[in-house]
């Protein structure tokens, strides 16, 4: 049995506590062992995408405390885990920080990679819009990028494609930013909202039921301009799907 | 030197504030957006055509590695050849120089009919207008140069520079510098009066400028890509030929110039290659050819490790076609003479304070890193820019007072919770206070998330102790 550390990025944990609960369902439903620390707080992002990262090292450190020693550290962010993986230092500990930084996977990609799943018992019977979230696809690979000249892939697709019922829907724009972008989207609100409403105006044109990715970030802007709209489309995160009972 | 004017410019002229003008206008942003992604998409198309697409973009990238490690030498070969070749070779420290070496040769001919095809160093230089204040006009052939230089503006793409412009304007502008009639929106009309006023202007100039798309050490000589001829046809009907490039445009052999020729046109508009690559290497019996070779903080550049190789970079403006911020902000929104995130990159270094918040006019989605040909890690570079503006104390204090707060909050267990179920209290029992369109810009066109009762955590102890 893997032990795996569940990493519950901040807003997670104070505004979508049911993002990290199907997280955790989920994990040991496919038969992992789940910590949680429960002393874990932000993985530093806010401050380090805005230009201070120095500020980061409090969190760093308190990261590096919370998570020393567990094989694999999983979290329902590409957004955050990003982070860590490019940016976890402590040179007071630079092993462990070195080695968090190797072993920390985002939900879809450990479950692709490492449990290698093959079969879900997950049923949901609805039209699904698929937003791939930047930090996800291009800086940790999960899927092909419309740019690049090779060959096509989705871990978070081939996993969707296991749930029972649900209809995948990708936009025309497949993989264009949503316009969240941290700190941007209150310091370029403009430009951020709009690149939002291009988004949802191409899942609403495919008449999806719900809007889905692997950031809840993204989701949360996105689901911030449809309740203003008064959209009958949903957000859900995809451990919620994945985690949705038969 | 004065820079040029950009729309709406004023107090507050960061990209933010400019950016949120350009969007008053919803369906121009949409119309802009999709114009620009429809280049994206001919690019993409252009680029499936080569199987080896990825491995051509790698070999660009290491040759303008090994060009920009050996640049001193190659520069120095340069010279040497297309001495040889009978071109007169300039050497300016920066745009000041510049200018000035372009105005000698200009006095010291007694020229007075000039014409200038694409260079966007000359628009980095602002060359225009500092000719303009010694009382010499020159002429923009390049039609999309010209119809912003008509109408007084600066260039909003570095390929497309009246992309920013449709065709209703561009008839006005032509009824009334070039006596069009007034309505008609033919391009076809538009671009002959267009041909008709510019093949004056080329008959007529005793001296042409142009810029320099790649120069080659081995050879001396230099290529100059246009889609319209305009660069061949100054070039070729006046008296002295000037070619204004900077130090990062060598390349070193003849042999590699296919591999760039290839990426650039495809990247830039999806074509196989541009409709004039024209190949010089020595001026013609009885006429003059300049180089004016121009530093201009470039090997300040050179010498900052993490932004070095921005220096590779071609001008194909593929990044500026990707941007999902660009497209929906409009080239003046950057108020530089290079724009979208290779000029977010490139203008911190020539004044970085002038130029803080480009680096922030990005979500750092890395879709400009994917579709550079030269394979400039551009997102992670707009990264670094923010912790060196940060660091160099250029941002706005009361986001680095915010930052600190944040930092210090969520550095500590016990007080990150205390403010996560603070917040989660106001917003469940005194949402009017965040629900406030003037004062949380979140708030403005997005409702805010509802918050829970409990936080994960809460729920956890809970459950599971």
């Amino acid at each position: 049995m893997l032990t795996v550390g569940l990493f519950v990025p901040c807003y997670i944990d104070q505004f979508f506590p049911q993002v990290a609960i199907a997280s955790l369902q989920l994990l040991e439903k496919l038969g992992c062992r789940v910590v949680v620390p429960t002393n874990q707080t932000c993985c530093g992002q806010p401050m380090a995408n805005s230009g201070f990262a120095a500020l980061a090292a409090g969190c760093d450190k308190n990261f590096i405390r919370n998570f020393a020693g567990l094989d694999f550290i999983v979290s329902p962010s590409g957004s955050c885990v990003l982070h860590v993986k490019e940016h976890l230092s402590d040179q007071h500990a630079p092993t462990e920080a070195a080695r968090i930084r190797n072993q920390v996977y985002e939900l879809t990609e450990f479950l692709t990679d490492i449990l290698k799943v093959q079969a879900l018992t997950a049923s949901f019977p609805y039209k699904v819009g698929w937003h791939n979230s930047c930090h996800g696809q291009r800086g940790l690979h999960l899927s092909s990028m419309s740019e690049l000249v090779a060959p096509d892939f989705s871990k978070p697709a081939r996993l969707l494609q296991m749930v029972d019922g649900l209809e995948l829907i990708l936009p025309q724009r497949v993989d264009e930013c949503c316009g969240f972008g941290g700190t941007f989207s209150v310091y370029e609100e403009a430009v951020s909202v709009k690149m939002g409403r291009d988004r949802i105006r191409e899942h609403e044109a495919n008449e999806v039921d719900c809007i889905s990715g692997v950031d809840m970030s993204c989701l949360m802007h996105l689901q911030g301009i449809l309740n203003r709209q008064g959209s009958r489309v949903r957000i859900l995160h995809i451990a919620e799907i994945l985690n949705a009972r038969s | 030197m004065s820079a040029p004017i950009y729309p709406g410019k004023g107090a507050d002229s960061s990209h933010a504030r400019l950016a949120a003008i350009f969007n008053q206008d919803e369906n121009r942003t949409n119309w802009h957006d999709q114009t620009l992604w429809w280049v994206r998409q001919k690019r993409d198309n252009a680029a499936r055509q080569l199987p080896e697409w990825e491995q051509l973009r790698q070999w660009a990238s290491d040759i303008k590695d090994h060009t920009l490690s050996n640049l001193d030498a190659y520069l120095v070969e340069f010279e040497k050849n297309a001495l040889a070749n009978g071109i007169k070779v300039h050497w300016a420290t920066d745009a000041a120089a510049h200018n000035s070496i372009l105005h000698e040769i200009i006095r010291t001919n007694g020229i007075t009919r000039i014409v200038k095809s694409k260079s966007m160093l000359t628009e980095e230089c602002h060359l225009n207008e500092y000719l303009l204040q010694q009382g010499i006009e020159v002429v923009d052939t390049d039609l999309g140069e010209r119809i912003v230089q008509l109408r007084k503006e600066p260039p909003s793409h570095i390929v497309l520079p009246a992309i920013h412009l449709k065709k209703q304007e561009v008839s006005d502008t032509f009824h009334e510098y070039l006596g069009t009639e007034k309505g008609n929106n033919d391009p076809q009309y538009l671009t002959q009066a267009a041909r008709i006023h510019l093949r004056e202007k080329f008959m007529a100039a005793d001296l042409a400028i142009t810029g320099v798309n790649f120069a080659v050490a081995e050879t001396g000589g230099f290529v100059v890509c246009t889609n319209e001829g305009n660069a061949d046809m100054g070039a070729h009907a006046a008296r002295i030929h000037v070619a204004c490039m900077g130090i990062e445009k060598i390349i070193p052999k003849a042999e590699h110039l296919g591999l760039f020729t290839r990426l650039l046109a495809r990247s830039a508009t999806g074509q196989p290659v541009t409709t004039y690559t024209s190949h010089f290497h020595r001026p013609r019996a009885g006429r003059e050819l300049h180089i004016i070779i121009v530093d201009n903080g470039r090997s300040r550049q050179l010498g900052r490790e993490d932004f070095r190789n921005s220096l590779k970079c071609i001008r194909c403006a593929a990044c500026f076609n990707t941007c999902p911020v660009y497209r929906r902000s409009g080239g003046h929104s950057y108020h530089t003479a290079v724009a979208g995130p290779i000029g977010s990159i490139l203008n911190p270094n020539l004044d970085m304070k002038a130029h803080a918040d480009l680096p922030f006019a990005s979500t750092l989605c890395g879709s400009c890193t994917n579709v550079c040909p030269v394979k400039i890690n551009i997102h992670e570079q707009l990264w670094k820019w923010r912790q060196v503006i940060a660091a160099e104390g250029l941002m706005e204090p009361s986001k680095k007072i915010g930052m600190r707060f944040m930092s210090r909050v969520l550095a500590r267990p016990a007080i990150y919770r205390f403010a996560g179920s603070a917040a989660r209290f106001i917003m469940r029992w005194f949402p009017f206070l965040l629900k406030n369109k003037s004062l949380n810009p979140w708030y403005k066109q997005r409702e805010l998330p509802q918050a829970p009762k409990e936080s994960f955590r809460d729920w956890y102890k809970k459950q599971r102790s």
